[in-house]
């Protein structure tokens, strides 16, 4: 019998999800509601995810060629802005293809910043950030006023891919034939546990976007791109010991420069994706609010690995996609205790690893948590908004000391220097 | 024999210092070759230049008789030259395979890695030459001897038949500096040419076929192993009469500034890193702590500064508890420390002379007046180290990252002095300076042991600590297991106590 | 470079400076700039303070926004004589910035959270969470509906509370001040910061612990500086100054409004980027930023160029100055290096 920890990470981050959902179903019969565990949940569960995701993908492709990149949120903004002009000038994927190219050309200014200049990246990423809405705005008011439709903080609509559903799963069609829908059929069956699980599963095969499929394929992507071809290889050594690399004749200061841009090509497509149809459906000025950061923390929370940062993504994603079709909150109220029984959990895993601080700390939290859910019946809005914050504090404060970043990511490289 | 190396007339510079100077050096085929010197000879820039890291600015390199200039270690590499650094160049978080084929890996189609023949070509390597690992083991997993091995691994994977290692032997215990030694004969019976860089002169005598010493950028002369001592290589590199750290007439008084008392400290690997240790330091006395490195002597140092802390075990300074006592209540007390890493742990590099001589003593007169630095203060105070130590620096005004490396510790030797403690921890204090900067130290040390001063001294540098102290201990796995009189002990009895050779009832 | 980019847009970059810098000369302007670079100034010295010890302290947004709300609204609760209000007003906001900051502090001494993203989660906490929460329930004349489109901002200030405007003062010097221009007594306040700062860093045994931390962070805690508490300290007292710049825009209005003026936060790290953490150098770039913010209007009014080109021009501005600063530093520690081995051969 192999110990937990070296089950093959898809198969953890599989199970991690399994104990999710019967976590939520369980919570979700307690407080009355079936909206935890819905089709439509599911769906929004995803849409939410991907700029996440990709934001998050993105930060890896730069931190593990050790660029810390904070200027994600930056690079998304002129994604947003790309990609909303690109498809409603030339079209649907042109859109995604401009806003690539828009937050690429934001991690160009990064690394010409860090690499070249050798300035310090989280002063680069946040000088990014703060020229980033600025180039939008001038862009807007050249551009987008000359639109109808548009204005300086908003594009008119904004044409979308399409979307597929897949067969026989979720019952999508085949031609003309509609498939039979096994996970839809399952989920009607109200078998505890299953029929939720088939819920969620139906919801992200349903109408998913062609965008959508792009990125949740890039995560085995990544994950062969940069374990087993040379390219990836040689990548990470810049991250982890850039010196070992120059000295066996890496080009570093290459790598590091791919690597940046290649984030910020991520951040511009996730920026493209929230501009598009699934998220927004047009340009808003402001609108990334923050997932860029929230897709930093997806990485950390990964701990720079591909399949973390998706379970991550899908993590933060799910209560946006949660609150939003709430309107009676009985979700949102069903999600404090949630937090309170994964504290619970936390807390016994402490204890069976004898860290007393841990256990007592999660204990505290947990209990607060659940005094919360038991006093009160609604709870504000703004908790929704805060809850993947707060989530990502919470998980930081647990587990910050076992997770492994690159070794040498954030410094500051400079060739020769042995 | 043919020539597989031959430096001409090497020449490197350096803004406002010449590193080599019309060097020369040849190596004959499947010869082990020692370069010696002190630090700062150019031993290191030559072997940059070999390696390509770094070009010459005149004369001329030839490898196998050919004449070569190389722009980068990838066309060393392909000349067949591979270098093995002293500090290594391996990535914690790969595997063994990933650090060793990384630039040389074998590809299929689109990139993709071959591992498969990485590591069967990985695998005819290693037991062609002897050395075992394993491919799939994460670096960071390994002992030190066993990351050497990989270093070795790598550049033999790429089919070097030069071989040059810098400082071997620094890093390592004695049993894997006998495995190294083992592998290195084993690598010459194959064929190969081995180049090393080593000031440990006992070492180089044992194992080189040929020796050349560098001094102050120049090659002095080249010599076999049989024609020379040790002390006669010490003098090579030195170039003059070594000055000796020998104390005359005893100070030892009865009065004891500092006693540890069974300390013992453990890290989070719940390892034992410092076990029940105790001892007593008189005023007027330098105790010696000997040991390899790594035997828990810095630990030990540090927890008695107060930057580690101790599982168990008391502190007692002056007769006062300091066990548990902050880094800052202990100085104020009248501990004073120099340092074994001065650029990390005991400068501010970029800060002027004057705050680098405030540091650890800003809390006190005539640094501080109340809760306000003391400027004026500080400025007299550094001018009378500067003065009184000989840091040759233009003013106190300039950043401490100007001056020389022997400066740098002449302002700490000073600083730490002139603040008056009672007990002085000092850690390698002559590490890495130039013979004048050494002697300086010494004498230093040996005028406030007449004062009064305990001190401790951990030392790497046999002579030096059986020269300056009163009483010896040797730590080994953490623990003391000999107490020895600098009177009656040779430098080769240590040595071999500090390996665990040889042994005694500790006192 | 900012011309370059005007250029482009299809304008003239001279006519455009011109015209913003004789609007600026304007009486009335130069008290506007002032009131900007007020704020400014404040935020980039509590981003200094952290920087002056490596620490990246990116939610001055989250902490001067919390801090201003409860200051106003406790503010509003009290009526005292009018230098004990005002400086309750001012310990409640520094007090609610310290402590916000200060935990971010806590959590990397005590949990290794590093502080660039627990400041950046605690920020949307703040501003997505507890001050969008707070403005509600706190909304003058009691709580309100959510659903409601109507909002005002917090219970207004007594008179008492609120720190008189300097115009006596310019207009003693000059001549009184049209359009309803008031010049904010926040400027003193950030004055005395400055000076604050200025003496703490530099002259006290806390600046020379704080700034050692900063430059060798082993080797200050090797000579006494106790490194978890300094984190704590310094994470606290940035949050503390960072809790002081709302006060700028509450004291004008007399209450905490429910759409505050956004961006000083991050504006302010980029200040004291510009300013290199030195209390006169921020003046400067809080000067330079505040009057980009205030021209562009200008430049909308006469047509010489779109009034967003200013905030590409900041955003280029620090871009530009950062990598200057480093291209300066690599130059001058080439020319110490050669200067210390000739030194050295010299001996």
């Amino acid at each position: 019998m192999k110990r937990f920890s070296e089950l093959p990470a898809w198969l953890r981050w599989s199970l991690y999800a399994a104990v999710g959902v019967l976590l939520l179903t369980v919570v979700q019969t307690l407080e009355g509601t079936d909206r935890l565990t819905s089709v439509t949940s599911s769906q929004s569960m995803l849409r939410w995810a991907i700029p996440i995701l990709l934001a998050g993908l993105g930060g890896l492709y730069s931190e593990r060629a050790g660029v810390v990149n904070i200027g994600l949120e930056g690079m998304m903004i002129l994604g947003t802005w790309f990609g909303a002009w690109g498809a409603i000038t030339y079209g649907a994927w042109w859109g995604i293809v401009a806003g690539i190219v828009g937050g690429a050309l934001g991690g160009l200014l990064h690394a010409v910043a860090t690499v070249t200049f050798g300035v310090d990246h989280i002063i680069s990423g946040v000088a990014v950030n703060i020229l980033a809405p600025g180039i939008t705005r001038f862009l807007s008011s050249e551009i987008l006023t000359n639109i109808p439709g548009g204005s300086i903080t908003q594009s008119p609509r904004v044409p979308g891919v399409g979307s597929a559903t897949i067969p026989f799963l979720a019952g999508g069609t085949i031609g003309n034939w509609t498939t039979p829908d096994l996970f839809g059929w399952l989920g009607t069956q109200k078998w505890f546990f299953i029929s939720n699980f088939a819920n969620l599963l139906k919801g992200v095969m349903t109408r998913v976007s062609w965008v959508t499929v792009i990125a949740l394929l890039l995560v085995p992507l990544s994950a062969w791109l940069l374990w087993r071809t040379r390219f990836g290889l040689r990548l990470r050594i810049c991250g982890e010991r850039p010196e070992a690399g120059e000295a066996q004749g890496v080009d570093v200061y290459r790598y590091k420069y791919i690597g940046v841009v290649i984030s910020g090509a991520l951040a511009g497509m996730a920026g493209a994706f929230i501009a598009s149809p699934e998220l927004s459906g047009i340009y808003l000025e402001g609108q990334t609010t923050g997932r860029g950061f929230i897709g930093l923390a997806a990485l950390i929370f990964g701990n720079w690995r591909p399949i973390g940062v998706i379970g991550g993504a899908l993590l933060f994603g799910y209560p946006f996609g949660i609150g939003l079709r709430d309107l009676d909150g009985s979700a949102s109220h069903a999600l404090i205790l949630v937090n309170a029984i994964g504290l619970a959990a936390v807390a016994i895993w402490a204890f069976t690893r004898s860290k007393r601080t841990d256990t007592v700390l999660a204990l505290v939290l947990s209990g607060i948590f659940a005094l919360w859910y038991i006093t009160t019946d609604v709870v504000p809005d703004v908790w929704i908004n805060i809850l993947p914050f707060v989530i990502v504090l919470l998980v930081l404060i647990f587990f910050a000391q076992r997770l492994r970043p690159p070794a040498a990511d954030g410094l500051s490289y400079r060739k020769g220097q042995t | 024999m043919a020539l597989a190396i031959e430096l001409i007339d090497i020449t490197k510079r350096f803004p406002g210092v010449v590193a080599n100077d019309h060097v020369e050096l040849k190596v004959e085929e499947g010869e082990i070759h020692a370069v010696c010197g002190e630090n700062g000879a150019g031993k290191s820039t030559l072997m940059k230049v070999l390696y390509g890291m770094l070009q010459a600015d005149e004369g001329t390199m030839k490898v196998f008789g050919r004449e070569v200039r190389f722009a980068s270690p990838t066309e060393a590499i392909n000349a067949g030259i591979g270098m093995v650094h002293q500090h290594f160049m391996l990535a914690d978080q790969l595997t063994v395979l990933e650090n060793v084929i990384l630039g040389a890996e074998p590809v299929r189609t689109l990139g993709l890695i071959d591992f498969d023949e990485a590591r069967a070509h990985l695998k005819t390597v290693a037991e062609a030459y002897g050395l075992f690992i394993d491919p799939d083991d994460l670096v960071e997993e390994l002992e030190v001897g066993e990351r050497q091995r990989v270093e070795i691994i790598k550049v033999l994977y790429r089919g070097a038949k030069i071989l040059i290692l810098d400082e071997p032997t620094a890093v390592l215990v004695p049993q894997e500096v006998e495995e190294l030694f083992r592998n290195m004969r084993d690598l010459k019976k194959d064929g190969s040419t081995i180049l090393f860089i080593d000031h440990k002169l006992d070492e180089v005598l044992a194992i080189a076929d040929t020796i050349t010493v560098l001094r102050q950028g120049r090659t002095v002369s080249t010599v076999k192993p049989n024609e020379v001592t040790a002390h006669d290589l010490a003098e090579l590199m030195v170039g003059s009469e070594l000055p000796t750290p020998a104390t005359t007439e005893s100070t030892v008084t009865s009065e004891v500034a500092l006693e540890v008392s069974g300390l013992t400290i453990i890290d989070e690997d719940e390892r034992v890193l410092v076990d029940d240790v105790s001892f007593r330091v008189r005023r007027g006395e330098v105790l010696g702590i000997a040991g390899v490195e790594g035997n828990g002597q810095t630990e030990l140092i540090e927890a008695m500064v107060g930057i580690s802390p101790a599982a168990r075990g008391t502190i007692t300074l002056n007769g006062r508890d300091i066990t548990r006592a902050p880094v800052r209540q202990r100085r104020e007390q009248g501990i004073g420390y120099i340092p074994q890493d001065r650029q990390r742990e005991g400068l501010l590099l970029p800060a002027p002379l004057w705050e680098n001589a405030a540091l650890g003593h800003q809390t006190q007169p005539p640094f501080s007046r109340g809760p306000w630095i003391d400027r004026k203060g500080a400025r007299r105070r550094t001018e009378a180290i500067k003065e009184e130590f000989d840091v040759r620096a233009p003013d106190v005004d300039v950043p401490a990252h100007a001056l020389s490396g022997g400066n740098q510790q002449k302002l700490i030797v000073g600083r730490e002095m002139m603040a008056e403690p009672s007990v002085l921890l000092a850690a390698h204090p002559t590490r890495g300076i130039d013979v004048g900067a050494q002697a300086a130290v010494w004498e230093d040390i040996k005028a406030a042991r007449r004062a009064g001063l305990a001190t401790v001294l951990v030392s790497a540098d046999l002579d030096e600590l059986i020269g300056l102290s009163d009483t010896i201990v040797v730590m080994l796995r953490g623990r003391i297991v000999a107490t020895l009189d600098p009177a009656t002990v040779t430098p080769r009895d240590l040595g071999a106590f500090m390996t665990g050779a040889k042994s005694a009832g500790a006192a | 470079m900012s011309s370059i980019v005007l250029v482009l847009s299809g304008s003239s970059p001279l006519r455009a400076f011109a015209d913003m810098f004789e609007h600026a000369s304007r009486l009335e302007t130069m008290v506007d700039i002032l009131n900007r670079a007020t704020p400014l100034y404040i935020a980039g010295v509590a981003a200094a303070i952290g920087f002056r010890m490596n620490l990246f302290n990116i939610g001055v947004e989250g902490q001067y926004l919390l801090a201003a709300i409860v200051a106003a609204h406790l503010g509003a609760m009290v009526t005292l004589t009018p230098v004990l209000h005002v400086t309750f007003i001012m310990l409640v906001a520094v007090a609610v910035g310290a402590a916000y900051s200060g935990f971010a502090g806590v959590l990397k001494v005590t949990r290794g959270v590093n502080e660039v993203i627990s400041t950046i989660m605690l920020n949307a906490i703040a501003i997505s969470g507890l001050v969008a929460y707070l403005i509600r329930i706190w909304q003058a004349g009691g709580a309100i509906d959510p659903g409601t489109v109507q909002r005002v901002g917090t219970a207004p200030i007594p008179k008492s509370g609120l720190l008189p405007d300097l115009n006596v003062i310019v207009e003693s010097l000059t001549r009184e001040l049209r359009q309803g221009k008031t010049l904010t007594g926040v400027l003193l306040v950030a004055i005395v910061v400055g000076i604050g700062y200025h003496v703490l860093v530099n002259r006290t045994r806390f600046g020379f612990d704080l700034r050692a931390s900063g430059v060798n962070p082993f080797a200050a805690s090797v000579g006494g500086v106790p490194p978890k508490r300094m984190v704590v300290i310094a994470m606290a007292l940035s949050g503390g100054v960072a809790g002081l710049v709302g006060l700028t825009e509450v004291m004008l209005t007399g209450y905490f409004a429910a759409n505050p003026i956004r961006g000083l936060g991050f504006t302010g790290i980029a200040v004291a980027l510009l300013g290199r953490n030195h209390p006169v150098g921020i003046v400067f770039a809080a000067l330079i930023f505040a009057f980009l913010d205030v021209s562009s209007g200008v430049l909308q009014f006469t047509g010489a160029a779109s009034r967003e080109i200013v905030v590409i021009m900041q955003g280029v501005i620090i871009l530009a100055a950062v990598v200057a600063y480093e291209i300066a530093r690599r130059a001058r520690e080439k020319e110490e290096a050669h200067a210390a081995a000739e030194a050295m051969v010299a001996a």
